[in-house]
């Protein structure tokens, strides 16, 4: 299990990086963290012709908190971001969310927008940015873009980077005052992937609620009377499309994503 | 073969190599710097065998290409001995629990409790058992693994006060 | 006086070198190397049509690529099939590299020797096999049914029928006041030690010699296989065992294709050449065990007493079978554990499956047994509402009926007869360490606090310490150091620690004084190896009789030394002084100094013991007849037949009404392995296989696609348990010394996993009054039982 040859660039700017990208096109991977992709290399499922190694930019380590969101910048660490005093007061969620992410040790070297690019449909991070109606900013030789949440996740273990792009950053909106807001799953081992995965955010007598391991990508359900349950498990049910692996069936993950649902709702309420 | 200048330190001592772009930093480790305590347990990130601090911090060194690390600081397992070159605080812990059998994992662990004790002083043993949640044992059924995370705490707590004194 | 060591719980002189990092694994080795790569199949079942390396000859760095056609002499035969047995009449061994058909994915195909292992994985990937896909045969369903083969020349998958029986158990069966049947399947699962396998072969063309180092539990066949498969002299050839991260069981299989093809590389190229197994690699082509189905008829009388007892199970035994029928042999016979059958008869199918090999996993078939005979004593007690201590208590064999005879024929083929053991008092600790009888009161707790919460148990027998025999070497050095070896190997048990304790107590010699080697033939040549929960039982008691006789040489050459009888002597310390004058001794170095009559002074020790030394009778050559010059001796033990430990554990779960969760609350084990050498190290052991055994009850097993594909071939999705995932264990030791050997003890290292499915089973039941018939299980599985469950009784 070794991962084979590739080019390899180390940029030291931001400048740099995209140009490499732009040179690259759609030969080159980004390394951030690597915690997918190294793996995925190792057994000789991904071969890059070229990484770029954005972990030498400057700049992209940042967690910023501002009266309205948390921009957390393409080098920050899932560990960074969940230990992270003003993003915690700002956004309970993403530590909530960040505690359920693998092990602290995966955590410490993989980033939360590289989890986003990443695209796992059991994944966390996702869901949070759907949930906090956040963006991913993508960065190119000739420009840069934002494309919310919903539009971002295309599929599973796919998302909406283009060849030459860089995600720079993943901005997540404060959500109002008085917002309460959950995470709940249910995993194999402490620290595996979802089998299913609830999040949830209630303000101002709205509630939605983005479910995770039961569709192509999370799953947004907007809840217009979370007081009535059987109003919600309707809309949650509508919404996904479980399916069966080695670890669940479909019938299994669509009551989990009711039980999950309906505590997390009470959690918050 | 393309090789690539880096450097970094591995437990105080600088090297400068050059390597090829895809050596595993666990490989790096083991087989160019002969630091053979970081074991591989799996090439895949789950099993943290090969577990060492970057900058203080527990990464699975089978997840890292060596050439990213330029300019790190790397502790591994040889790394968390006594100055006098005998078993440090959370070793010693772990030979005085029976925290290991065959020893293949054991260097996983040990750097990330060394980790873990800098910032937990004083763990109870549910927090001991959650600190080591990330690295697979196959022999010891982590009973008295979680015994020495707590034993080392307490090691450590000696020998700051020691240090004090 | 010195302290006895036998029985305290001695600090591991392993330890050290292991949490420092200096360990000595396979691959800390030979950095120097070649390294080799296989082509391994991508297919369950298929014919070898062509094999292309063209494109691989290009990648920089390659030095060989082997197939089947370059295996000249006896490389190119089938590996031997170690434990032939009259009922194996279709027994079928891999070739080193597949001949003409792949049988499962994995198999290897091609070998690729090259300047690193990431070179010889470039070439690997290029290298094109062209197959001709067979049907494949996965699960034991495909294979009883036939339909299609996974040998040509294998009617019906076929590969041994055996049966045995005290009486016609059917009959006794049929005349039982009740009668249940009851259908019980139990899944792959695998040793998964976290080092893999790993070969390092050094060929030095002067001398002609070979050595090779590999990570396995028996470096002496390893040897004698070398020989024979390479032709060449054994004594040109040495086989060492490393430090071993971890075995239970899978590295008792021997030779490896590896272990034959990185020594026939080495040789042919004159080059050192080493294989490091990564974890794909292991999962594919190391062994699995576990997968078995079992149909059981029993009858039993109206206060749940067995009256006979008949079982028919099938046996996954995957593609080929290089270890025999060892695995369901061990389920046949063990499956009784502590119980009388009344009248038994066993028949099992072991057959073949386009799938990964079969071979020993830490219980080796008892798991399996003890689940099957522990879910019908569960199925008993509900059937009479009996409890279900009450039902196990009546029909245990009791303390005065030892020796027992079951009358059946166990694995070393000899007879099943338990030595000694006491059930009902085993059983009387549990009850009391769980608190089995204040269980209905916690139950109440836990449901008014909307908690579903189980109690569970299961009871166990293990024949331990199979033959035929071990080995000790010990050897004084003239500094006093004690140096011992014996053959078997160690893969961290803290062999060393715990052999050394007995030496030294033998001896009579200090703890730090004693170095223990294993596994390592250059050191010694006749030994079995580590499997079978042996190592206490059968090294343990070879270096106890060794250290025994060094010790009666020792005193001999001293009484001379110091002109007293040797009834007068003793060995306190690493002396031998006169009793009741301690002042009048002589250490042990000078009686080695003494043992030899060449005595160059090359040290203090030898100048000093020449002041010893008895004026040279003339008459008398040197070393006289019968006498050896060197303190030092061997010996051997081999054992009547195995020694019978037992155990008994509950668990208590708690279920989650609505997810299905299942948590494991609490996890107590008595435990009897007759005398403990090192209580700490058993408990270790016991530990350990604890956790493989709720690893085997709800989190682990090989998922095969119908097609044969291995799906879940990665730690990732093979969920070996984290800490998050394994309980506490709280554990007591009732102590029945074994009759059979000189120390009383019996063997430790299995036991700890085999109950495990079994307890946790009966647990589950227990919270869910549901039936659990197949194991492990998972939330998804219970979720679907309660569904069937909530169907059939609405």
């Amino acid at each position: 299990m070794k991962p084979p040859a590739f080019a390899y660039h180390r940029p030291r700017s931001l400048a740099d990086a995209l140009d490499v990208l732009a040179r690259l096109g759609a030969e080159a991977k980004v390394l951030a963290g690597g915690q997918s992709l190294v793996p995925l290399m190792s057994m000789r499922l991904a071969a890059p012709a070229a990484l770029v190694d954005v972990n030498h930019v400057p700049g992209l380590d940042s967690v910023e908190v501002t009266a309205d969101r948390v921009v957390v910048g393409a080098l920050a660490r899932h560990s960074r971001v969940e230990h992270d005093p003003e993003a915690y007061d700002a956004v309970p969620l993403l530590r909530r969310a960040l505690l359920l992410v693998a092990h602290p040790t995966i955590r410490n070297r993989g980033t939360t927008v590289g989890s986003l690019v990443h695209g796992d449909p059991a994944a966390e991070m996702p869901a949070v940015l759907c949930l906090l109606d956040g963006f991913v900013t993508l960065r190119s030789a000739s420009g840069s873009r934002d494309v919310p949440a919903d539009a971002f996740f295309t599929g599973p273990m796919e998302s909406d980077v283009r060849p030459g792009e860089l995600a720079v950053s993943a901005t997540f909106r404060r959500p109002p005052a008085g917002s309460r807001s959950s995470f709940l799953e249910v995993s194999r081992r402490h620290g595996d992937y979802a089998v299913c995965g609830v999040g949830a955010v209630v303000s101002d007598g709205t509630a939605r609620v983005a479910l995770i391991g039961v569709g192509a990508g999370p799953v947004l359900v907007p809840l217009d009377e979370p007081d009535d349950p059987d109003r919600v498990a309707a809309a949650v049910d509508a919404a996904i499309e479980p399916e069966d692996d080695i670890h669940a069936t479909a019938d299994y993950r669509r009551h989990l994503a009711q039980v999950l649902t309906r505590r997390a709702l009470a959690e918050v309420s | 073969m393309t090789t690539v200048p880096v450097s970094f330190s591995v437990n105080g001592t600088p090297y400068d190599l050059h390597v090829e772009p895809r050596r595993l930093l666990s490989d790096a480790l083991r087989h160019d710097l002969r630091l053979t305590g970081t074991h591989v347990g799996c090439e895949h990130g789950v099993c943290g065998a090969c577990t060492v601090l970057v900058d203080g911090d527990p990464v699975r060194s089978c997840l890292l290409f060596a050439v990213t690390l330029d300019g790190a600081e790397i502790t591994t397992v040889e790394g968390c001995c006594a100055p006098s070159g005998g078993m440090g605080p959370v070793q010693q812990a772990f030979h005085e629990c029976h925290a290991l059998q065959c020893g293949f994992c054991t260097p996983g662990f040990v750097t990330t409790v060394t980790a873990y004790l800098c910032d937990h002083r004083d763990p109870t043993r549910a927090e001991a058992r959650e600190a080591v949640s990330g690295n697979l044992c196959r022999c010891t059924g982590y009973v008295n693994i979680v015994s020495a995370v707590q034993r080392a705490a307490e090691l450590t707590a000696g020998l700051t006060a020691e240090d004090r004194s | 006086m010195t302290t006895r060591l036998f029985g305290e719980r001695v600090p591991r002189v392993e330890d050290p070198r292991l949490v420092t990092g200096n360990g000595r694994f396979l691959d800390d080795l030979g950095h120097d190397a070649l390294e080799a790569a296989f082509v391994r199949s991508p297919h369950a079942h298929a014919r070898i049509v062509d094999i292309d390396v063209s494109e691989a000859l290009d990648v920089e760095g390659l030095v060989a690529i082997y197939t089947y056609d370059d295996l000249d002499g006896r490389t190119g035969e089938a590996l031997p099939l170690l434990i032939p047995h009259p009922t194996l009449t279709h027994g079928r061994t891999p070739h080193a590299l597949a001949r003409d058909e792949v049988n499962h994915v994995g198999e290897a195909v091609v070998m690729v020797v090259a300047t690193s292992r990431y070179v010889a994985e470039d070439a690997a990937e290029r290298v094109r096999v062209e197959y001709d896909f067979l049907p494949a045969v996965v699960g034991i369903e495909a294979a009883r049914a036939a339909e299609e083969l996974v040998h040509d020349d294998v009617p019906g998958n076929l590969a041994a029928r055996m049966v045995q029986q005290t009486g016609d158990a059917d009959a006794a069966v049929d005349a039982a006041p009740n009668l249940l049947e009851l259908d019980l399947e139990i899944e792959r699962s695998a040793s998964m030690p976290l080092e893999g396998k790993g070969v390092l072969a050094r060929w030095d063309p002067d001398d002609e010699s070979l050595l090779v180092h590999t990570s396995t539990q028996t470096s002496t066949s390893v040897r004698q296989a070398l020989a024979a498969k390479l032709g060449l002299p054994v004594d040109r050839v040495e086989v060492v065992t490393p430090d071993v991260g971890g075995g239970f069981g899978v590295k008792i299989v021997h030779p490896w294709p590896e272990e034959i093809l990185v020594p026939w590389a080495a040789i042919r190229l004159g080059r050192p050449v080493k294989w490091t197994e990564d974890r794909r690699e292991h999962f594919v082509s190391s062994a699995h065990e576990r997968g078995q189905l079992h149909h059981v008829r029993v009858g039993y009388d109206d206060e749940g007493v067995l009256a006979g007892l008949s079982v028919r199970f099938w046996h996954d035994n995957g593609a080929y079978v290089p270890y025999g029928l060892i695995v369901p042999i061990i389920t046949s016979t063990q499956l009784l554990g502590p119980y009388k059958p009344g009248v038994y008869r066993v028949e099992f199918d072991s057959l073949y499956t386009n799938t990964v090999l079969v071979t020993p996993y830490r219980g080796a078939g008892r798991p399996q047994g003890c689940y099957v005979m522990e879910r019908v004593m569960d199925a008993i007690a509900a059937e009479r509402g009996i409890d279900r201590t009450v039902v196990r208590e009546r029909n245990f064999i009791r303390p005065e009926e030892m020796p027992y005879d079951h009358g059946l024929i166990f694995q070393d083929g000899r007879p099943l007869l338990y030595d000694s053991g006491d059930y009902p008092a085993t059983l009387a600790k549990l009850k009391k360490l769980v608190g089995w009888d204040g269980f209905e009161a916690y139950r109440e707790q836990a449901r008014a606090e909307g908690r579903r919460v189980g109690i569970g148990l299961a009871c166990y027998v293990e024949g331990t310490g199979v033959g035929p025999y071990e080995g000790g070497h010990i050897r004084v050095e003239t500094d006093g150091t004690v140096v011992v070896s014996t053959g078997l190997t160690t893969q961290g048990q803290g062999h060393r620690t715990m052999l050394a304790q007995i030496v030294a107590d033998e001896l009579g010699v200090p703890f730090d004084r004693v170095r223990v080697t294993t596994g390592d033939t250059r050191r010694f040549k006749y030994a079995v190896g580590t499997f079978a929960s042996r190592t206490a039982v059968m090294s343990g008691s070879a270096v106890a009789l060794t250290a025994r006789s060094v010790r009666d040489k020792a005193l001999t050459i001293a009484a001379e030394a110091l002109e007293v009888d040797v009834e007068d002597l003793e060995v306190v310390d690493g002396h031998v002084r006169v009793k009741g004058s301690p002042s009048s001794s002589i250490d042990l170095g000078a009686v080695a100094v003494l043992s030899n009559p060449l005595r160059y002074a090359f040290d203090e020790a030898a100048a000093r013991a020449t002041q010893f030394a008895a004026p040279a009778d003339p008459e008398k050559p040197p070393v006289g007849p019968g006498e050896q010059p060197g303190l030092e001796g061997s010996d051997y033990y081999s054992p009547p037949r195995s020694t019978f430990a037992n155990g008994m554990h509950a668990v208590v779960v708690e279920t989650d009404p609505d997810t299905a969760e299942i948590r494991v609350l609490r996890y107590c084990v008595v435990h009897d392995c007759g005398t403990l050498v090192n209580p700490m190290l058993v408990e270790g052991q016991i530990h350990g296989g604890v956790a493989q055994g709720v690893g085997g009850a709800l989190y682990e097993r090989m998922e095969y696609a119908p097609d044969g594909q291995l799906l879940n071939a990665s730690f990732m999705d093979f969920l070996m348990p984290y800490a998050s995932e394994v309980p506490e264990v709280e554990i007591d030791h009732l102590v029945t010394p074994s009759p059979l050997n000189p120390l009383g003890v019996k063997g430790a290292g299995e036991a700890g996993v085999i109950p495990g499915a079994a307890a946790i089973a009966s647990a589950i039941e227990d919270a869910e009054g549901l039936t659990i018939t197949r194991m492990p299980i998972s939330p998804s599985e219970l979720f679907a039982l309660r569904a069937a469950h909530r169907k059939e009784t609405p």
